[in-house]
């Protein structure tokens, strides 16, 4: 077997062109399916970060305008979020897990002799599991306590600290709005988000609910923002929430522009499905080009049974048995798809560290070779390897040894 | 040991049907040594092959220690070539990137001997035909001559019933050719059962049979 391992490398060495062509095949293959599979899980993984960060499978909820006439109510009527509204919403509909008004408007703001102007948006502390509101270390989000004693008291996105206090400066400190000051009790790690509604959530000020009211005593809300007990039962939560709420208001329970709710679960559903597909695309491509290698490999293996018949005949003279001969010619296949597949691996593996020293993590994240993907190749590459190894070998086995010696 | 009975082999190659033998009859004992001559294409080494068990006859019986042929699949074949054939070639037939030691301990690894008896048999068989100092050697650094104790060393090497020879001096100059001569009759003075295609008047003075095939019929068989 070893021997046998070593004559196969012996041969490899003396025809270096034919080799590395043979070689080239699997090792592009191999190359292939690992980058686009890498790149694949990469730019998901990231995008899938970025999308988080506006939060995991929550709803928005916005009042809109009626566009079905109800109960005596004409068509066109606006509707608004009062006060009260979530703690009807949380007793009427028993599978909504956390749900948090949320008021907001823009402020002048003051640091010293800094002046700018900031949303600032009035939530409840459960706002912060939510919407992936995650305090940096030593600071914490609003909580309780503040809300029941309206405490003057904010958490700030970084972008807030670094422009009023310069970066990592701002906790503790005190800044005013509007003339009042108020004590920043935290300050929003970094974190990525691509999308958003009325704002980023680093350029936001973050105050209770309770405090708020008790200063601008809004009568409408801007919006809510509601996740499910269960995420798998968003979609009921949506239709309870609609008609505990068309209940409430006197909206025709089909009406769909009474109350717009953004559910990013669908953009998660859309982006796995998405993602899986343009993956699974991808390893489509990769074992492509892995078959073209195993095709390769099998017409060398083809040539070099030809070029050994004599060597074949001689064998099965002096008393080879069949099995033996195609044994020898499978190891044979799987000594060079493995060399070519070892290079591969090397190079990918080149590739993702080098790749990985740009500056691209902002788009394509970081480059893993995940184990999944690099046994899912190693299959794959076994049953090419299988085969492309079988045709040349079972010829070589059934070779006439008459006919085989004289050769 | 042997015993053919009307053997027949026709190849059919597409348009013609070549009649390589019809209707063979021959007797090998044991400790025999018999020479079988005839004109080119008249089957002289397809009843070799036949004999060896290379090649199965279309027709007739043939029969090795007493078993028919016949009923042996693939893999028995291969086992009866490995234990009780010894093949020479004319043209030597060795493994060209593997040295004498290599060539010889072949037959030893398909019959699935182990390392140590292996390296011992396979010394004393080169030393047998006079070539312990040119084991490591490729074939292409030998001589026609040691090619052939070689191959010879490799027939001899699992202690065969019987040693079939193709020509075995056919490729060789006279000197050569007269030095393996004696080995074959050495071997066969040490008990060996040899058959032996070959036109050398010294191989046919001390064969006791000898077989004349004339377009695949023996013509005649003379016992000395
Ligand atoms: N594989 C084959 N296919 C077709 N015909 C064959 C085959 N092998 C041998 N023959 C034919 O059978 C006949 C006998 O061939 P064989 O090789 O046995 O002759 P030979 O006596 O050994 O001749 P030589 O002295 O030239 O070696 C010849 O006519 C040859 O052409
Ligand atoms: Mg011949």
């Amino acid at each position: 077997m070893l021997k046998n391992i070593l004559q196969v490398l012996r041969e490899l060495k003396k025809q270096k062109l034919r080799t590395f062509l043979t070689l080239f095949g699997i090792i592009w293959g191999t190359v292939s399916v690992i980058l686009l599979l890498a790149f694949g899980f990469a730019i998901k993984a990231q995008t899938s970060e970025s999308m988080h960060g506006l939060g995991e499978s929550i709803c928005i909820m916005w009042s809109g305008k009626t566009s079905i006439s109800y109960a005596g109510f004409p068509r066109g009527r606006n509707l608004h979020f009062q006060k009260g509204d979530a703690e009807f919403l949380r007793d009427q509909v028993p599978l909504i897990g956390n749900i948090s008004p949320q008021y907001s408007r823009s402020v002048a703001v003051r640091v010293k002799d800094k002046k700018q102007s900031f949303n600032i948006n009035a939530v409840l502390p459960e706002f912060t599991k939510m919407r992936n509101l995650v305090p940096r270390m030593g600071g914490r989000f609003l909580n309780q306590l503040d809300e029941k004693k309206r405490r003057r008291v904010v958490f700030i996105g970084f972008d807030v600290e670094e422009k009023m206090f310069g970066k990592g400066n701002g906790l503790g400190k005190t800044i005013y709005i509007e003339g009042m000051p108020f004590t920043v009790i935290g300050v929003l790690i970094q974190k990525k988000q691509d999308s958003s509604y009325n704002g980023r959530d680093k350029d936001a000020i973050y105050m209770p609910v309770s405090t708020y009211l008790g200063i601008y005593g809004d009568r409408y809300m801007d919006n809510m923002v509601c996740k499910a007990e269960n995420v798998e039962y968003t979609d009921q939560m949506k239709d309870d929430i609609q008609l505990a709420y068309a209940r409430k208001y006197r909206f025709h329970p089909d009406d769909t522009e009474a109350l717009g709710i953004w559910d990013t679960t669908e953009n998660e559903k859309f982006l796995n499905t998405f993602f899986g597909g343009f993956n699974i695309f991808l390893g489509v491509v990769g074992v492509m080009t892995l078959i073209v290698g195993g095709i390769g490999i099998s017409n060398i293996m083809y040539v070099i049974v030809e070029e050994r018949t004599n060597e074949i005949g001689i064998k099965r003279a002096v008393g080879a048995k069949k099995h033996l001969i195609l044994f020898q010619y499978l190891t044979e296949t799987f000594v060079i798809a493995g060399l070519g597949t070892i290079i591969g691996f090397l190079i990918s593996m080149g590739i993702i560290a080098l790749t990985n020293q740009l500056p691209l993590k902002e788009y394509i994240g970081t480059l893993v070779l995940d184990p999944v993907i690099a046994m899912t190749t190693i299959i794959i590459i076994v049953m090419i390897t299988l085969a492309a190894g079988w045709g040349p070998a079972t010829r070589a086995s059934n070779l006439d040894p008459v006919i085989a010696i004289n050769k | 040991m042997i015993d053919m009975n009307n053997i027949k082999k026709v190849y059919d190659t597409g348009k013609i049907q070549v009649e390589a033998l019809r209707g063979v009859n021959l007797q090998i004992e044991e400790g025999d040594f018999m020479t079988v001559v005839g004109p080119s294409g008249s089957g002289k080494s397809t009843l070799m092959n036949i004999i060896g068990c290379l090649d199965k006859p279309s027709e007739g019986e043939y029969k090795l220690n007493q078993k028919s042929v016949k009923n042996f699949n693939d893999n028995q074949l291969s086992e009866i070539r490995n234990q009780d054939i010894g093949f020479v070639f004319q043209n030597f037939n060795l493994l060209p990137y593997a040295s004498a030691y290599e060539n010889v301990e072949m037959p030893l690894l398909f019959a699935g001997m182990s390392g140590k008896k292996r390296r011992e048999r396979v010394e004393y068989i080169l030393d047998r035909v006079g070539l312990s100092e040119r084991m490591g050697h490729k074939p292409n650094e030998l001589s026609g001559g040691q090619k052939q104790r070689v191959a010879i060393a490799r027939a001899l090497v699992n202690n065969p019933k019987i040693i079939l020879a193709d020509e075995p001096t056919g490729n060789l100059d006279t000197k050569t050719g007269e030095n393996i001569m004696q080995l074959f009759i050495e071997l066969w003075k040490e008990g060996n059962t040899i058959v032996m295609i070959t036109h050398d008047p010294r191989a046919t003075k001390y064969s006791e049979k000898a077989v004349k095939l004339i377009d695949g019929k023996i013509k005649n068989q003379t016992m000395d």
